[in-house]
């Protein structure tokens, strides 16, 4: 079994109190940060550590903190990201649910690191029972002086609140976010300016990752290079991988990042294989939005490698044979799954989610959820399937926030892997409602770079 | 929870007022704008629903223009805007719940308190709706009921028989946490 360092002591009972929290070692990061290091070294060890940010889009963190504008006399905000709502993911929930004072923890530490003395932990409206969780967590800390005024006599002052937002997955986006937060609908803004430059109430502003904030806590209790230690390359670390669909043992897992695909999805130590005896048929990730890939690209790149937990070996093959880490929302599909049903489900989920500033992705994702839905329900044409990959083009990279391509993704990738069901369901229509394709030829020894449809 | 008609006055009490208060505290002077949505929640928790005349008392409240409590409120799809039933069964529908039965879990809904997705049971108890993706994917299918919004996961039918029962005898036992 890997290091454990965000879940360590998730299931000691009560370590959702201080007290446990506490016993266990808990606020020595704060300790060690407000006494003995100054915020600039703090941002310092982030950067050394390599973290990347967990929420999606793996940009590291340390480097984010430093673009971070400090103008005399204009305070500065930390925003925590905890809006969750990629299909898939589920670990933040997990983590703020079982080990809330982590995340309090690492939100005293990067406050004191960028200099913000308010800081909001925004949360999807949704997590209700999380939000009084963390509350609850908050007095405590409070109550131990370690919020508030003159943290441990550091002269560092920092009060912390918690924010619903209202059911909104396009809040998940950084400048939504901030935009909800201050009490508007949740619509991207146009960039720039940066949030670091002009975030929260137009003053310069980091958005980060529950997950990302949590881990700057092993990272200054045990230093950037213990945890640069684990994991490869630029993928160092571990990283919470939140398991569901066909599995075994779904779950959330802290893997050290670098382990086999194969390994996280069979072993008995990580989800134990596809249930009920099934093969597997497909895997989502890295959340919804990133490319779906055959159980054969899954297992082992184009090249023949083992895929690796990664962010660099997940990408392997670009877009062509490969995929993102994502947000780590890892889905798996068996044999008996229905990729066409399953695109126009995320389809939906898109077209339902646009906020509808911009023209590709809101009619986009509607042309997109209608066709899909004709191909599923057998009305479908062959030239549909051109349709969409046509569509998923004009809204991929021509809009204002990442969400058109998050769209667009699922769609383009489930034709490039999958083209065969998509037609099977426009030539047997009536068996198509009747049954559901199955594993076909996906599970086949690995295609050569030439049998694979080309990349759109 | 009290709840009120579509024409009736809304009259916050002291109590919600003082939690508005403290709420508003929270953010820079002259930013009240920024307790729109947890105020909403309040609201919603208290009588079931954000009337327009609640959305009304609430830009005065905050003194917001009323539009720009509506445009919030009908952007984000927790608020409910008209009447519901008073437990609201919130079922995930998105990916990975339905490849491992959200689709059979609320057929099963409709069909136990025979009313379709958005209506109100004639005894005023229930009403459902398909939600999207609620982040307990590896626990799925599932589904959350406000004002507290406590999740039920790994359902069954059996499960869903067990919940709707032990809600008509309001004997609902704490469920777990998370
Ligand atoms: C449509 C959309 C939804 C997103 N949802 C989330 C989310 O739920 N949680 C999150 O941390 N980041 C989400 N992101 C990424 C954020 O914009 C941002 O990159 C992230 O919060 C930065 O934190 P990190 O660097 O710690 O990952 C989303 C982005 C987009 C475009
Ligand atoms: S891409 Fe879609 S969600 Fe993003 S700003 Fe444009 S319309 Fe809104
Ligand atoms: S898809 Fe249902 S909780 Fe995530």
């Amino acid at each position: 079994m890997g290091r454990k360092l965000l879940l360590e002591h998730i299931n000691v009972p009560g370590i959702n109190s201080f007290e446990v929290y506490r016993q266990k070692g808990g606020y020595r990061a704060v300790e060690k940060a407000l006494k003995t290091l100054t915020p600039d070294e703090v941002v310092e060890e982030v950067k050394k550590s390599g973290l990347r940010g967990r929420g999606g889009a793996g940009f590291p963190t340390g480097m984010k903190w430093s673009f971070l504008a400090k103008p005399d006399g204009v305070p500065r905000y930390l925003v925590c990201n905890g809006d969750e709502s990629e299909p898939g993911t589920f670990k933040d929930r997990y983590l703020m649910t079982h080990i809330p004072h982590l995340l309090i923890e690492g939100m005293i530490v990067s406050s004191f690191a960028l200099g913000a003395n308010t800081s909001y932990i925004y949360l999807r409206g949704e997590m209700m029972p999380q939000i009084r969780i963390l509350e609850k967590a908050i007095a405590e800390a409070k109550n131990a002086g370690f919020l508030g005024k003159n943290i441990l006599g550091s002269g560092f002052d920092l009060e912390l609140y918690v924010q619903p937002g209202g059911g909104a997955y396009i809040c998940g986006e950084e400048t939504a976010l901030i935009e909800s937060l201050e009490g508007k609908r949740g619509n991207p803004r146009i960039k720039p300016p940066f949030p670091a430059i002009s975030g929260l109430y137009n003053c310069p502003t980091v958005v980060n990752n529950v997950e990302s904030i949590a881990a700057t806590v092993p990272i200054i209790n045990d230093g950037a290079d213990e945890y640069a230690k684990i994991g490869i390359g630029r993928s160092t670390g571990t990283k919470l991988i939140s398991a569901s669909g066909n599995l075994n043992r779904p779950g959330v897992y802290e893997i050290e990042l670098g382990i086999p695909v194969e390994e996280f999805i069979y072993s008995d130590q990580y989800c134990g294989g596809i249930a009920n005896g099934k093969r597997l048929k497909a895997v989502v990730a890295g959340g919804s939005s990133v490319p779906i890939l055959p159980a054969n690209l899954i297992l082992k790149t184009i090249n023949g490698d083992n895929r690796l937990m990664t962010y660099e070996s997940l990408a392997d093959g670009g877009f062509a044979s490969g995929t993102m880490l994502g947000s780590g929302g890892f889905v798996a599909y068996d044999e008996d799954q229905c990729i066409v049903r399953n695109t126009w489900n995320f389809s939906r989920f898109y077209h339902h989610e646009s906020c509808g500033q911009c023209s590709p992705c809101r009619e986009g994702t509607g042309w997109m959820e209608k066709v899909l839905h004709r191909l599923e329900y057998g009305h479908g044409k062959l030239s549909d399937i051109d349709l969409l990959v046509d569509v998923s083009k004009k809204i991929e990279g021509n809009t204002i926030c990442p969400l058109g391509d998050a769209a667009a993704w699922p769609v383009a990738s489930a034709i490039r892997h999958f083209r065969d069901e998509f037609e099977w369901h426009v030539t047997h229509p009536k068996e198509a409602m009747e049954r559901n394709y199955g594993l076909a030829n996906y599970a086949d020894p690995l295609p050569k770079p030439e049998d694979l449809h080309p990349v759109n | 929870m009290l709840k009120i008609s579509d024409t009736e006055d809304v009259i916050f009490s002291p109590e919600l007022l003082s939690k508005f208060a403290e709420i508003v505290s929270r953010y820079p002077e002259g930013r009240q704008k920024s307790a729109l949505l947890p105020i909403l929640h309040l609201v919603q928790a208290q009588y079931g629903w954000v009337s327009s005349i609640a959305m009304d008392k609430v830009a005065d409240y905050l003194e917001l223009k009323p539009i720009e409590v509506y445009e919030v409120a009908t952007f984000y799809t927790m608020f409910f805007l008209k009447p519901q039933g008073k437990y609201v069964l919130e079922v995930c529908r998105t990916g990975p719940c339905s490849i491992v039965g959200a689709e059979r879990i609320m057929k099963y809904i409709e069909n136990k308190l025979q009313v379709k997705e958005g209506e109100v049971t004639e005894d005023g108890l229930f009403s459902w709706r398909g939600v999207e993706c609620l982040a307990a994917c590896g626990m799925a299918p599932v589904l959350q009921i406000g004002p507290d919004y406590t999740y039920y996961e790994n359902l069954t039918e059996a499960k869903i028989d067990e919940l709707i029962d032990s809600l008509r005898l309001k004997t609902v036992d704490k469920p777990q946490i998370n």
